[in-house]
């Protein structure tokens, strides 16, 4: 049964109120995660200006919550895929910077050798399965992957992420229906920045204040979460996580969310106002809303988060460096890995 | 150490702009993420963002400046704690924060000549062996759709995680009964019925295929996984080589493929061209039971994504197939049909029918065809096909697809490529008629090649 969002308006505290308080260490966590997807796509979209990235490069800047709430609630063997806005996905399942940064600059320690780029990397060790670039394919192949751990008999979960512009694809509601149909343990995750390329949401979506609602003729719950507050998304996301090892089938988050970035490194993004994106930036910001409780709440001091920004910057200095030095790959990768030996 | 802003590149191929408004002036405090400049390219105004924090030391290009170059220095930041002064009096030409891309292109290796790389590797026979059958051999009748299924039963008995989903396969025992009783065997885990589907249940194969399993799909027919082929091609066939060999799948997708019987134009036609592009796929098309039993087992256990490409009116056909334990067939390696010296007849699937009724025919004239059955259309077998018409110095390609781009094209231009020398007469395609398929009988026999048409095609290659 899918439930209503939270009332919201008259009574935004209260709404903020209902969130599970974070410890000191899941602050910690959470900050050092955005913190490190924040600075780590600072630096891609830097690279990409310097022309050592090429072809298409969609940051995550802004929806870092997102990923690291739902990160914080996954468990070994709990597998992830997601679109072409990748690269805060993989590092939030602890791929290696200097792999990720390496892949984007399409050099042999990418990777995927350098042969894939910012859209396509994977993980088998951590469980990432793409970075795919056609929108909407991931979430047959994240319903697939679901499909393997009911097949199998775990209790893992397949969190399959698309964005509010793949939730039209006709692809998306086959999904659901066979999801639902076989209590497939996947969880859908919308990430809902408002903006499909350069159409916003409502502008493509009907009834696009209810996104979360798509499945429910499935019989799919929905929940929509406030994708800004990394603590909202983790309390969803337990729950999410809960229905589905217990064999419930599927349930869909929607996530609010905003990227301040245009669509790709190319996209001016005249469709919105610089006011829409500065009002985010300045109400909602992820990262700062974790900075000001944990400052708040004595967990930590200005000096502090200043040595956590400095490790962070070390490690993207170090993976832009790598990314940078590492050789392109030897012209005889052009013919491997076309077909595994039978 | 200052940090000198680089005039960015903000699409993949721009090279230079115009410097169109500073938003920040020399002395303010920047924050990563302060939008500090405004760029104009050919396609748009961008807004450049800083990555680095300080104060703004001193900008080196003033606004209103065209055509300046991707990577040229334009200002410089004074990290806290530096001294601004110091870091504006370093120029332009001091060291940038980073390699512009011109250098470090220098310092990778040059790309190989063109020759080296650009080609596939010359052709070489096939490693691949077919099986010998032990003298003595009990061969047994069987139709193509028992041999289908037992193939299905026998690599689903090997191997757990095997498993066969698509439309009606399990409860009605397969729309043209290929699945008849592996549920029963294999219960409802195993043999799953998909909604009507396609391009969802291919999406979700090919992610339970990436989790470890080894999916079987059935289509109904292959006209429908045209709604599933951006799964097949995107999802299955490039991800091995998208991900650096990290992430393939182990899928076969098969079903009836071509013309059937009076079904017109959506309902038939024969795709084997257009999977025989696809670098990553395998193609697997065969006309015999015996054939199609093995390659399906071959299949099955490749860890490759395969199209196996049947056809409806051979299913009830009937062959021998040796009574073996585990006949397998090898994937890419073309068979010898029929052994003979004046032309070289090949083909695949229901085209043999033509293939093998002109050879006979061509017999009683006094003509001896060799007819060879590409059984695996890529990777194609093209050794064999080579050392064929190193004999007959003729050939003769059949398919019941069309002409425009199909598997006798490639033939014929790999013939040319490496056996010019050996041909006498250029080389003949028999193939559907260019048309969409006619629903009247009569039409639809028009389309489809028949026996006289190989048999014309041959005598032309022989100059008779």
């Amino acid at each position: 049964m899918a439930k209503r969002p939270a009332k919201k308006a008259s009574k935004p505290k209260s709404a903020k109120s209902d969130i599970a308080q974070f410890s000191k260490e899941e602050e910690l966590q959470a900050y050092r995660a955005m913190l490190l997807i924040r600075r780590f796509e600072e630096k891609a979209g830097q690279l990409y200006g310097m022309g050592f990235i090429g072809g298409f490069c969609h940051l995550y800047i802004g929806q870092e919550a997102v990923v690291t709430g739902v990160q914080m609630t996954l468990k070994d063997g709990d597998q992830l895929v997601t679109s072409y806005r990748d690269h805060g996905h993989m590092l939030a399942c602890e791929m290696d910077p200097k792999g990720v940064m390496a892949e984007l600059t399409g050099r042999r320690g990418g990777y995927s050798k350098g042969k894939g780029g910012s859209m396509h990397m994977f993980s088998r060790e951590k469980n990432f399965y793409g970075g795919h670039g056609i929108v909407g394919a991931q979430v047959p192949i994240g319903t697939g992957l679901a499909m393997s751990n009911k097949y199998r008999g775990n209790d893992n979960v397949s969190v399959t992420y698309f964005g509010e512009g793949a939730a039209n694809q006709g692809q998306v509601y086959e999904s659901f229906n066979m999801a639902a149909l076989w209590k497939l343990p996947v969880i859908f995750v919308i990430e809902n920045n408002g903006y499909a390329m350069g159409t916003a949401v409502k502008r493509s979506a009907a009834k696009a204040e209810e996104l979360f609602n798509r499945g429910s003729v499935y019989g799919i719950p929905g929940r929509q979460v406030d994708g800004m507050d990394v603590r909202a998304v983790k309390q969803a996301a337990e729950e999410a996580v809960a229905h589905c090892r217990a064999g419930d089938g599927p349930i869909i988050l929607e996530m609010k969310t905003y990227r301040y970035r245009g669509h790709s490194m190319s996209d001016p993004a005249k469709y919105r106002t610089k006011e829409e994106v500065q009002k985010m930036r300045e109400e909602q910001d992820p990262i700062e809303q974790v900075k000001r409780r944990l400052l708040d709440n004595g967990h930590a001091d200005e000096d502090e988060l200043k040595a956590i920004d400095s490790e962070t910057r070390a490690i993207v200095t170090d993976a832009a460096e790598f990314a940078q030095s590492d050789p392109e790959p030897d012209a005889s990768e052009l013919w491997t890995d076309i077909y595994r030996e039978a | 150490m200052p940090t000198q802003i680089l005039m960015p590149a903000l699409s993949p191929t721009m090279e230079e702009g115009t410097l169109a408004k500073w938003l920040v002036k020399e002395g303010d405090e920047i924050r990563s993420g302060d939008v500090i400049a405004e760029i104009e390219t050919d396609k748009a105004t961008m807004e450049v963002e800083a990555v680095d924090e300080g104060t703004l030391a001193r900008i080196f290009v003033n606004e209103g400046t065209e055509n300046v170059a991707v990577n040229t220095p334009i200002a410089v930041i004074a990290a806290d704690g530096e001294d601004v002064s110091a870091a504006a009096a370093d120029g332009p030409a001091a060291t940038p924060a980073a390699e512009p891309i011109h250098e470090a292109a220098e310092q990778v290796p040059s790309a190989p000549a063109l020759s080296e790389v650009s080609t596939a590797p010359e052709i070489e026979a096939s490693t691949a062996v077919d099986p010998e059958i032990p003298a003595g051999t009990e061969m047994v009748e069987t139709t193509i759709r028992e041999a289908l299924r037992d193939a299905m039963a026998e690599e689903m008995r090997r191997d757990d995680e095997v498993f066969l989903m698509g439309e009606e396969v399990a409860e009605y025992q397969g729309a043209y009964k290929v699945s008849q009783g592996l549920l029963d065997e294999f219960g409802p885990r195993r043999v799953v019925d998909t909604p009507i589907t396609e391009h969802g249940f291919a999406g979700i194969a090919v992610g339970a295929g990436f989790g470890g399993l080894k999916p079987i799909v059935e289509f109904m027919t292959f006209n429908f996984a045209m709604q599933a082929i951006d799964h097949i091609l995107n999802s299955a066939a490039k991800t091995l080589y998208m991900s650096g060999g990290q992430m393939g799948c182990s899928i076969v997708f098969r079903g009836p493929n071509g013309a059937a019987a009076r079904v017109a134009a959506q309902h038939s036609q024969d795709y084997a061209t257009w999977y025989a592009q696809i670098p990553g796929l395998k193609v697997v098309q065969p006309y015999s039971a015996a054939d199609a039993k093995g390659l399906l087992k071959s299949a099955i256990r490749d860890p490759n994504p395969v199209v196996f490409l049947e056809n409806e009116i051979l299913y009830g056909k009937t062959f021998e197939i040796p009574k073996l334990d585990d006949w397998s067939v090898p994937i890419g390696k073309a068979k010898v049909a029929r052994s003979g010296t004046d032309v070289t007849i090949v083909s695949f699937g229901i085209g043999m029918t033509y293939a093998l009724g002109a050879a006979e025919a061509l017999n009683s004239e006094g003509i001896s065809a060799e007819v060879v059955d590409l059984r695996t259309i890529r990777p194609m077998d093209l050794a064999t096909v080579i050392e064929s018409v190193q004999k007959t110095n003729r050939c003769v390609t059949v398919e019941e697809g069309w002409p425009v781009c199909s598997i006798g094209s490639e033939i014929a231009a790999q013939l040319m490529t490496h056996a010019f020398d050996h041909l006498d007469a250029p080389v003949m395609r028999v193939a559907g008629k260019d048309v969409p398929m006619p629903y009247a009988a009569n039409l639809e026999k028009l389309a489809l090649p028949n026996v006289d048409e190989v048999l014309q095609a041959a005598k032309a290659a022989l100059y008779v």
